[in-house]
């Protein structure tokens, strides 16, 4: 699904190089469910962006279920984001003036989807919000957000879901039953999903855990 | 994402952010508006100048002494006194111009007329009788200038509507007198009034036997000894070439003349006053075509602004919008629908607005003129399309910074 062969990113501050990922390689496969732990600041969500098509590696190579994502352009990325892959955010980024049911039915505007309203209804529905479809962001709580998020996520039927800490910002309730829906789009409908998060206990839901530091991965664990 | 689409996003877009869209709005309407009010008063006086040019007579040529220059009317022509009461009338024989209908000599002069202790400083016309048909300039009340007149140096008037209104207060002035130069003439006539100020003056005249006026008023001799006229009017045919009466007309004159170079007449014809009225008007027109410009730059550069700043603003939407998909293409064509139904609508209401405008202030007098508007159908269209052309040219820039945004930067976006 994901293979990853020494890929670099370096940002340039000023004059200044600022080596963030240090040639990361590393694989995984479809159907994962793939946690990834590390201090922060070590280049998680850089990495995340990366394996999310939002951003390119200074060097190394991306193949994403076969494809050389290294050398596609802009527009193309933008259609693999909107088909390929749904991502999750720590702060959820949702538009705050369109309503839930608007949010969930963004990536179909882009992706020239029909029964848009219908799709998104259902997607709310899988993770529990339907009846939160009318409200906006601001009225829901940031459990209700983050799974409208997840809807968002989830509409254009992506192989691929990402999320770059998506408990960070919830109490240990609502992180519990976000974590829930992910180990059950993975267990019941075969989702690859890869989530960097803090927690262990949240962590432990996946088969496997990546360590990562300064750029690396330096170590992993097989869940029992 | 397809145009409908895109409109659907836009709308939606601008509705959520009202006060904004609406002080964009505005810029563009007052810019539409002042577009087509100054239009329509620039086309309101050149439909004015030509309707009254028209109303002087049709199928008209003007003779006048002095030599043109490159076609044009020079200035200085008034000067030469060249053309005389003998040569109108050589002019009105048939067998000499075939293409004439009709010759009205004219000499005219300013003089101070003064009745019943009122006084009026005004054009003075020594006219023959055929100049009502000529210059369409029939009498209301009582007699035009006779032959009798013309052939005795009758001591007669016929006053304008406004001369006949400013003497004699609503009073009938048939048979009363006036004093020209302190001769004593007698009222015979009062002209149908023509209405219309600003250019003409046809209401504000006095008529008088031309001879009467040339030897009692002024007293112009050419070398020859005749007595000279200001122009003459002559009024073709029905069916006569312009070029050819023309031809025909300088013919007799140069034989009259005994001229073998240049000539010391210009023949102009009412196509060519129209022309050169057009020009005067036109230039009005482009002055006034330059403040709406202006002012539509103004706005242009408001909605740039405001663009600019929603730009900024909806940094973070860019990037969601960004990390789901969207294309910069579709960025590009949300951020430029905004720009095209944001100035659609304000054009929409700027025109409301500039034709409103220039209903209040037709026929109403600013600084001495009176102003008469014109919408005419053509500025509508333009107006709608300058104000898309302003919002897409003014929201392209922003629309392009938008859609280069990177999607990582614009959500780290604060
Ligand atoms: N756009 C950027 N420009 C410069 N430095 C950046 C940029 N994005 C991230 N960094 C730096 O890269 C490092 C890793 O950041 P990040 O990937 O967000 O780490 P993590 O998600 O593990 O906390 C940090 O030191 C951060 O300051
Ligand atoms: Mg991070």
């Amino acid at each position: 699904m994901i293979t990853f062969s020494n890929v670099v990113k370096v940002y340039k501050m000023g004059s200044i190089e600022v080596p963030v990922l240090r040639g990361v390689s590393c694989t995984i496969s479809k159907g994962e469910m793939v946690a990834i732990m590390g201090p922060s600041g070590s280049g998680k969500s850089t990495l995340m962006n990366i394996m999310g098509c939002l951003d390119q590696p200074t060097s190394g190579t991306y193949q994403l279920e076969g494809q050389e994502i290294t050398r596609l352009k802009d527009d193309d990325l933008a259609g693999i984001r909107n088909k390929k892959i749904g991502f999750v955010f720590q702060t959820f980024n949702l538009l705050p003036w369109a309503s839930a049911l608007g949010n969930v039915e963004l990536p179909l505007i882009y992706g020239g989807g029909v029964q848009r309203r219908r799709r998104a209804l259902e997607a709310l529905e899988r993770v529990g919000v339907a009846h939160r479809a009318r409200h906006r962001p601001s009225e829901i709580s940031g459990g209700e957000q983050q799974r409208v998020a997840i809807a968002r996520a989830l509409v254009n039927n992506p192989s691929l879901i990402l999320a770059d800490e998506p408990t960070g910002n919830l109490d240990s309730r609502s992180s519990e039953e976000i974590v829930a829906i992910f180990r059950g789009l993975n267990r019941e409908e075969g989702i690859t999903i890869v989530l960097v998060t803090h927690e262990r206990s949240i962590a432990e839901n996946a088969r496997r855990i990546l360590h990562f530091r300064d750029g690396l991965f330096e170590g992993e664990e097989v869940m029992a | 994402m397809s145009l409908v689409e895109a409109l659907r996003v836009s709308v939606t877009a601008l509705a959520t952010h009202k006060l904004r869209s609406l002080l964009t709005v505005l810029g563009i309407v007052i810019g539409i508006s002042s577009v087509v009010s100054l239009m329509s008063i620039g086309q309101g006086s050149q439909e004015r100048v030509l309707s009254r040019i028209t109303a002087m007579g049709t199928n008209l040529l003007y003779v006048r002494p002095g030599a043109s220059s490159e076609g044009r009317v020079r200035g200085a022509q008034g000067g030469a006194a060249s053309l005389t009461l003998e040569d109108a009338t050589a002019l009105a024989d048939p067998v000499n111009v075939p293409s004439v209908a009709a010759v009205a000599p004219q000499v005219q002069t300013f003089a101070q007329v003064v009745a019943a202790g009122q006084n009026v400083n005004t054009q003075i016309i020594g006219v023959t009788p055929d100049y009502q048909y000529v210059r369409n300039s029939p009498v209301a009340d009582g007699d035009f200038i006779s032959d009798r007149d013309v052939e005795a140096r009758s001591m007669v008037v016929v006053l304008g509507a406004t001369v006949a209104d400013n003497l004699f207060q609503g009073g009938s002035p048939l048979g009363e007198s006036v004093k020209i130069n302190n001769r004593q003439f007698r009222v015979v006539g009062v002209l149908k009034r023509m209405g219309g100020t600003g250019f003409g003056l046809q209401d504000d005249v006095v008529l008088a036997p031309i001879t009467t006026v040339q030897s009692r008023i002024m007293a112009q001799r050419t070398a020859q000894g005749g007595r000279t006229v200001s122009s003459i009017n002559v009024q073709l045919a029905k069916g006569a070439k312009t070029e050819q009466a023309t031809g025909e007309i300088a013919a007799i004159l140069r034989q009259r003349h005994r001229l073998t170079g240049s000539d010391d007449f210009t023949i102009t014809s009412q196509e060519e006053t129209i022309a050169a009225q057009k020009e005067v008007t036109g230039t009005f027109t482009t002055f006034l075509g330059i403040i709406a410009g202006i002012s539509l730059l103004v706005a242009g550069i408001g909605i740039m602004n405001i663009m600019l700043v929603s730009v900024a603003e909806r940094t973070r939407e860019i990037g969601i919008r960004k990390a789901v998909g969207a294309k910069r293409r579709d960025i590009l064509m949300q951020f430029l629908m905004e720009a095209t139904v944001l100035s659609l609508f304000g054009g929409g209401v700027g025109l409301l607005g500039g034709w409103g405008v220039s209903r209040f202030i037709s026929g109403r007098t600013f600084s001495g003129q009176v102003l008469y508007t014109v919408v005419p159908p053509h500025i509508l269209i333009l107006a709608v399309a300058v104000a898309v052309a302003t919002g897409l040219f003014f929201g392209i820039y922003p629309a392009a910074r938008a859609a280069r945004l990177n999607p990582i930067a614009a959500l780290r976006y604060e």
